[in-house]
């Protein structure tokens, strides 16, 4: 580990445990914040129970469904715009604005016309991560170097190969932020599309212990996708960080 | 591999090449290039200097086939070239074109993978590609990880495995400082002695072209064309010691003296 890893590591433990000392001691209202042992204490019983498998299933499943549309369809999206300059001058100023707009507020329109069902949630976590993978595939494609065309020419190289066999690894860093950035924006959407309303979902879990004042299982659901959403970040930093070693760039 | 020193004979020409360019509505086309006449003759070397602007680049892309010319001939061993590149014709570019998502090794093995050459003689060409230039002890590495020299001895050796006849080099030195520029040149130098290519080379260095070159083709300010074609008369076997010689001054005097009006004119455009 580096240096600046071990500093990181210190201030995170450190942190957790001004965290544990300030909810012992009653500085912190044990009614508002439990303890991090508590939080740990409670997930690993609620996991034992397996009372949770088919929420965890569930959500995971939707997250994953969700990203996976967003990184085909974003990509392909990012494509076509990309070889359609006139389309792309239309759609660059709502690319530009889009996260701006709450994408949340047509949740309930969608709940409206698909029902209370995985469906609404599966659309809003595209319609929010598809976009990023559609920037950043226009992005990438901008920054292919134009001496590959050349180069592609050379070698006598059809349309798709150029595109498959060069374009595409020439973009590739960029497509790999939009993959990470789909990733993130399909956690945020799901769960809160769950936390507002859903049949079930460890975002309908999490709302139904808000409500009922159930700090220790809420804080429980709460670092258990804490836990989830940090390995799967540090799993996709670990590939980009080993990509960008080769590439003598600095990771996205 | 040595091959006969140049002859006569020809291997690719140009007959009144001219490349205007078209620009939008409102703005007068950009007459760039010619008309130019070139008879590049087998095996020899050929550097082509002149103001930038000249149309150096574009008679390049033109004679490599990724250009349409606007008027004139272009020919490759007989055949017409007419805005795809032919079998047999290598192009290094001044840009780095090296592909930053493969090892050395497989930069320099891309086309003949392409080609369909099977992974004995893959491995044969590339293995002594790498080692030629020099980088036997970087082809597990990436682009990113080498110098500027190095990512275009990467590109060089891309070219070299496909065992090209006509070997086309578009400033491909011009991002590099003075000294790795000389030793670059040398190696040019041993790549054209060792293979049967004939080369033209695009440079802004006229001691680059002077040293490198049996002929050098001195252009006009744009559009270009070319006002003198001087014989070096170097010996094949040279190398960058020839920069004493007296003759080495003389050619770039004579080289200066024909360009040095072109290149005001030039930046006063």
């Amino acid at each position: 580990m580096t240096r600046v890893g071990r500093i990181r590591l210190v201030v995170i433990i450190a942190a957790i445990g001004a965290l544990e000392v300030a909810c012992r001691t009653g500085l912190i209202d044990r009614r508002i914040v439990i303890a991090p042992s508590d939080m740990a204490a409670s997930l690993a019983g609620i996991l034992a129970s397996g009372e949770i498998n088919s929420d965890i299933v569930q959500t995971l499943g939707v997250i994953a469904a969700a990203v996976v549309l967003s990184v085909i369809f974003g990509f392909a999206l990012g494509l076509l715009i990309h070889a359609l300059p006139r389309v792309r001058e239309v759609l660059d100023p709502l690319f530009a604005t889009y996260y701006a707009v709450p994408i949340f507020i047509f949740y309930p329109v969608l709940i409206a016309i698909f029902g209370l069902s995985l469906v609404p949630i599966l659309l809003i976590g595209v319609a929010t991560a598809m976009v990023a993978m559609t920037i950043a595939t226009l992005n990438g494609l901008d920054r292919v170097p134009r001496v590959l065309t050349k180069v592609a020419r050379v070698h006598r190289m059809g349309r798709l190969a150029t595109a498959l066999r060069l374009q595409l690894p020439a973009a590739a860093p960029y497509l790999f932020t939009g993959v990470k950035l789909s990733v993130s924006y399909g956690f945020i959407a799901v769960i809160a599309s769950e936390f507002i309303l859903a049949p079930a979902g460890l975002g309908r879990d999490i709302a139904d212990a808000y409500a009922d004042f159930n700090n220790p299982r809420m804080y429980a659901l709460m670092l258990f996708l804490l836990i989830v959403a940090t390995f799967v970040n540090m799993v996709l930093h670990a590939w980009d960080l080993r990509w960008a070693e080769r590439r003598g760039r600095e990771p996205s | 591999m040595n091959r006969e020193v140049a002859s006569n004979a020809s291997h690719a020409q140009l007959g009144g090449v001219t490349r205007i360019y078209p620009l939008a509505a409102g703005h007068s086309p950009v007459h760039a290039l010619g008309p130019v006449d070139l008879d590049l003759r087998m095996g020899e070397f050929f550097s082509v200097v002149g103001p930038s602007g000249c149309g150096k680049s574009t008679l390049l892309e033109i004679l490599a086939g990724l250009q349409r010319p606007t008027a004139g001939t272009v020919m490759f061993e007989g055949r017409s070239v007419m805005g795809d590149v032919p079998d047999g014709i290598g192009v290094v570019f001044q840009e780095d074109a090296s592909f930053p998502w493969l090892t050395v090794w497989d930069n320099a093995a891309f086309g003949l993978r392409r080609a369909g050459a099977s992974a004995a003689e893959v491995r044969r060409r590339v293995d002594d590609a790498v080692a030629f230039l020099g980088l036997r002890d970087f082809a597990r590495a990436y682009p990113p990880q080498l110098s500027g020299g190095m990512r275009q001895r990467v590109c060089i050796a891309r070219t070299l495995v496909l065992q090209p006849r006509l070997i086309l080099l578009d400033e491909p030195f011009g991002a590099l400082d003075a000294q790795t520029r000389l030793l670059m040149g040398e190696e040019v130098l041993r790549l054209w002695r060792r293979t049967s290519a004939t080369v033209l080379l695009i440079t802004h260095a006229l001691d680059e072209a002077a040293m490198l070159s049996d002929r050098v083709g001195a252009m006009s300010a744009r559009p270009g064309r070319f006002i003198e074609i001087i014989e070096t008369g170097w010996m094949r076997e040279r190398d960058s010691t020839i920069v004493r010689e007296p003759a080495f001054a003389e050619i770039t005097g004579r080289l200066w003296a024909n360009l040095r009006g072109e290149s005001i004119k030039a930046l006063a455009h």
